[in-house]
């Protein structure tokens, strides 16, 4: 398939004047939340923030980047092994060392004697890890979604199968499901419609958002990430808008399927079981994130080192990310967006991650 | 970060890893995630596993459907 033609002029022009047509028989604005934080950024990249403003879509940026929803707990969880333990390697992905808590961030901390951290690409990475460094701990601080839960699993269930002794597993893995109905329940914001995330759906399938078309009666599609796909899937939310049939449209059918993909869900749901989670800005959700089965339980880094998580979710002083994830405001609306909060130095998750909504509207303007 | 652009399967080994090709960079991946992986395949990546197959024929009807927005 030519990428390009999904990036291409006279298609875009052509599906943004259809959605002019249909806003104009709608006669209100609808508020339309693009639910990854990967969407966001060819939402900006592409410059569609603005076109669809100007069509009368306002699109709002959901919780969908989970270096942004992992609460500063866990990260200051991650530090103090960092600092206090000897011998460890602290793996993770690259955006996770530089977001800034109260003990500063991975990035800035000073490890402990014949300690440091090491940023990975994919968790296998780790076990290799654990084999070339058999006189240190490797602890892999692991931060995802659906999409990344799989190959989380697949790296535990190997560990556990090869004997490896010396590697653990802090996470931070998040669903995407329970969040979406927080953030329906919540009186604070009224959403007209959903784009639901791509390659979460890739593993999750369409069933899991039925609930919000059926109970809050809110249209939703599952969309690539080229500016054609999000526009279709936007042209889809509005086309249920008027027939007034909210549903689960799947526009990314070349890459979604109905049932997702099950052989990565049941590996996901061998290794983990679903748990209570404290989730930035969101708080507490039930059954919103996950846990080592008990199969699995020494490889948890919190029973390892003997430690635990408590929620308190303390962000930096000034910080809005909590706001921003909800879609409570814009990234504009937060006092420390380019007045004291930057890429280079960060004041929170938001401006740091490549998929934060904050980045996004500081790189590609809005 | 989800990578939106899928990758050329060009080598598959019996322990279900191998090599794809992504806008010409050759990249280790494991398929233990996906079912009946061949080579010549689209995969979609995340973290180092393929984690969907791209279906062809699903990607022409969008374009179709994107064709259908001009011609209206």
């Amino acid at each position: 398939m030519e990428i390009n033609t999904l990036r291409n002029r006279e298609f875009i022009v052509a599906i943004l004047k259809k959605i002019q047509e249909k806003i104009k028989k709608i006669n209100y604005s609808p508020k339309i939340m693009e639910v990854c934080g990967t969407h966001t950024m060819t939402i900006h990249k592409f410059g569609l923030r603005r076109l669809l403003k100007d069509s009368g879509v306002e699109m709002l940026s959901g919780p969908g980047c989970p270096v942004c929803v992992t609460p500063n707990e866990i990260i200051e969880a991650a530090i103090d092994l960092l600092s206090n333990h000897e011998n460890l390697i602290l793996a993770t992905f690259g955006d996770m060392t530089r977001v800034p808590t109260r003990k500063g961030s991975l990035m800035t901390s000073t490890p402990a004697k014949g300690s440091f951290k090491k940023i990975i690409y994919s968790p296998e990475e780790c076990l290799l890890l654990a084999k070339e460094n058999e006189n240190k701990e490797v602890v892999f601080f692991g931060v995802g979604f659906e999409t990344t839960i799989p190959s989380i699993a697949f790296t535990v269930k190997k560990a556990y199968e090869e004997k490896i002794s010396n590697f653990s597993l802090l996470s931070a893995l998040w669903l995407i499901p329970p969040p979406l109905k927080s953030i329906v329940e919540s009186k604070d914001i009224n959403i007209h419609g959903f784009l639901y995330p791509g390659h979460v759906s890739t593993i999750i399938g369409k069933i899991p958002y039925e609930f919000i078309a059926k109970d809050y009666k809110i249209p939703g599609t599952i969309t690539g990430f080229e500016p054609g796909d999000i526009l279709l899937g936007i042209n889809d939310i509005l086309d249920q808008i008027l027939e007034d049939k909210p549903s689960v449209t799947i526009q990314y059918k070349r890459v979604v399927k109905e049932e997702g993909n099950p052989k990565a869900r049941s590996l996901m749901y061998e290794v983990f079981e679903e748990k209570d989670a404290n989730w930035r800005g969101l708080g507490l959700i039930p059954k919103s994130g996950l846990k080592l089965k008990e199969k699995f339980s020494q490889f948890d880094a919190e029973k390892k080192f003997g430690f635990k998580i408590k929620a308190q979710s303390k962000d930096l002083k000034g910080c809005r990310c909590g706001d921003v994830l909800k879609g409570l405001i814009s990234p504009l609306e937060c006092p420390l967006f380019r007045k004291a909060c930057y890429p280079e130095s960060p004041k929170g998750p938001c401006m740091v991650s490549f998929e934060g909504a904050c980045l996004a509207y500081y790189k590609y303007g809005y | 970060m989800c990578l939106g652009i899928p990758a050329k399967v060009i080598e598959i080994r019996k322990d279900n890893t191998g090599k794809v090709d992504y806008l010409g960079t050759k990249i280790k991946v494991n398929f233990s995630l996906i079912e009946d992986v061949k080579i010549g395949d689209y995969v979609i990546l995340h973290a180092g596993f393929a984690i969907s197959k791209l279906d062809e024929k699903e990607a022409q009807e969008t374009l179709s459907l994107l064709k259908e927005f001009i011609d209206k």
